[in-house]
């Protein structure tokens, strides 16, 4: 065990760190859990839309308490909102508009990443629950850019980012970046690169935390969110 | 004079037979036609089918019939849903058989049977375990698996607005699985929120149109 001589980014942090990277005009679908949240760190000024699998396009921040609408949910049946110039779809055309590779990026959590980019979100095979698989394989195959957000390894410690996912995949080769808890790392041709890090983290003690090969690109950066990001409506 | 409102939900369920593939449309709770399910439950078809994106909630709707027995096989993305105890129960009993399908899978095939089409080659799930034992081809260099037409005996479609030929308006994400499903059936029943007079509603804002629909019935405070 390497003692922690740094401190993981939070949820929210990773979520904002990810938010960075959408660019104004995206359109973008955020998975359910920790992607939910990127939508409230998108940079002020920038304008990013929202798609939501249920068929909406052009969703927006949860309700403001009194302001709830039961008729407006999002992929993880939160209730939701839509924003100026959003309007409805039905689900043949959400996952038209997913699949067709109409998105611009899908960001998506993870139980596993391989070092080819291959993508396990979808079950873990627990025998006492039945499987699901939502719009996870659509997301995965259809937008741009697939990016996962997901802390750097399991509860226990044990790697996430692996040779070869143990558990079903969702998608092979889809996998573009990774935004974990330590670290901001590419899927290339050429193996995982890594391209930011947190503060007193070395490519030594991440390799450790990582089953593949990782290199570190010459110009990598020193990742630093804001303590505690500021959540703006999105 | 063509009118498609019936005065009952009885009635809108009528003659739906054993065996039947039923499509009830919805997202977790929102866009459901729970009133036909119930209506459904008191007609009493058996060994059904259903293609949903869930599996039902609580102990009404989708997840009476499923506690009643009256469900064979359930077609879905999603079960793990809301509290869908009523559907685990009959998994765990084995009571009753799941096919799970990627969540736009199962809206293209609906959509590939209205449009008369004989199936479609998708990427999604090729290479994973959904994807097993269905045919492949690699097009353009990437694999497809392929996917056949998927249609209802009948679908159970909640609306907002009718008029009596049979247009359709719906609320916000509650339209959902609604308008593809209810192109995608031989029998097509609809509750709705409310009537409205034919020529009310805007012809560029009807979102499903007339030809797709057969009984339509209102629920609720305007029943």
């Amino acid at each position: 065990m390497i003692p922690n001589s740094y401190q993981p980014l939070t949820r929210e942090q990773m979520a904002w760190r990810a938010a960075q990277d959408l660019k104004e005009g995206d359109y973008v679908n955020l998975g359910i859990g920790i992607p939910t949240l990127a939508a409230s760190y998108v940079p002020p000024g920038r304008e990013v839309i929202f798609h939501s699998e249920n068929g909406i396009l052009g969703m927006g921040p949860k309700p403001e308490p009194g302001k709830e609408d039961p008729f407006m949910v999002d992929a993880g049946k939160n209730l939701t909102t839509l924003v100026a110039g959003g309007c409805f779809v039905h689900h043949a055309d959400a996952f038209l508009m997913i699949r067709g590779g109409h998105l611009d990026v899908s960001l998506l959590g993870a139980f596993e990443v391989s070092e080819k980019g291959d993508l396990a979100n979808w079950t873990t095979e627990d025998p006492a629950f039945p499987p699901g698989v939502g719009g996870a394989m659509d997301l995965a195959v259809g937008a741009r850019a697939i990016r996962i957000i997901m802390d750097h390894t399991s509860k226990q410690g044990e790697p996430r980012i692996l040779n070869r996912c143990t558990y079903p995949l969702t998608a092979a080769n889809c996998v573009k970046r990774i935004y974990t808890n330590l670290a901001v790392i590419d899927v290339t041709a050429q193996g995982l690169v890594v391209l930011e890090m947190i503060p007193g983290m070395t490519i030594e003690k991440l390799q450790a935390l990582t089953e593949p090969k990782l290199q570190l690109a010459a110009d990598w950066q020193v990742l630093t969110p804001p303590a505690a990001p500021e959540a703006r409506a999105a | 004079m063509i009118d498609k409102q019936v005065k009952t939900t009885a009635e809108a369920v009528a003659g739906v037979r054993d065996g039947s593939t039923v499509l009830v449309a919805g997202f977790g709770a929102v866009g459901v036609a729970d009133n036909l399910l119930g209506a459904l439950h008191e007609q009493g078809a058996r060994e059904l089918t259903i293609v949903a994106n869930n599996s039902g909630n609580g102990d009404y709707g989708l997840a009476r019939l499923i506690s009643s027995g009256r469900v064979r096989k359930v077609i879905c993305s999603f079960p793990r849903s809301g509290d869908y105890s009523a559907f685990l129960n009959a998994y765990r009993a084995k009571s009753l058989e799941l096919e799970l399908l990627p969540q736009g899978t199962i809206s293209e095939r609906m959509r590939c049977h209205a449009a008369g089409l004989g199936g479609f080659f998708s990427p999604v799930s090729a290479g994973t375990k959904l994807g097993e034992g269905k045919e492949t081809r690699e097009i353009d260099g990437r694999l497809h698996v392929f996917e056949k037409p998927l249609k209802g005996d009948v679908a159970l479609i909640k609306a907002n607005k009718a008029d009596r030929w049979g247009n359709l308006t719906y609320i916000k994400s509650a339209r959902n699985f609604n308008p593809v499903m209810a192109m995608a059936a031989d029998l097509t029943v609809v509750e709705v929120d409310q009537m409205v007079e034919l020529g009310e509603m805007n012809p560029e804002a009807v979102v499903t149109p007339s030809i797709f629909v057969d009984r339509v019935v209102v629920v609720g405070a305007n029943a």
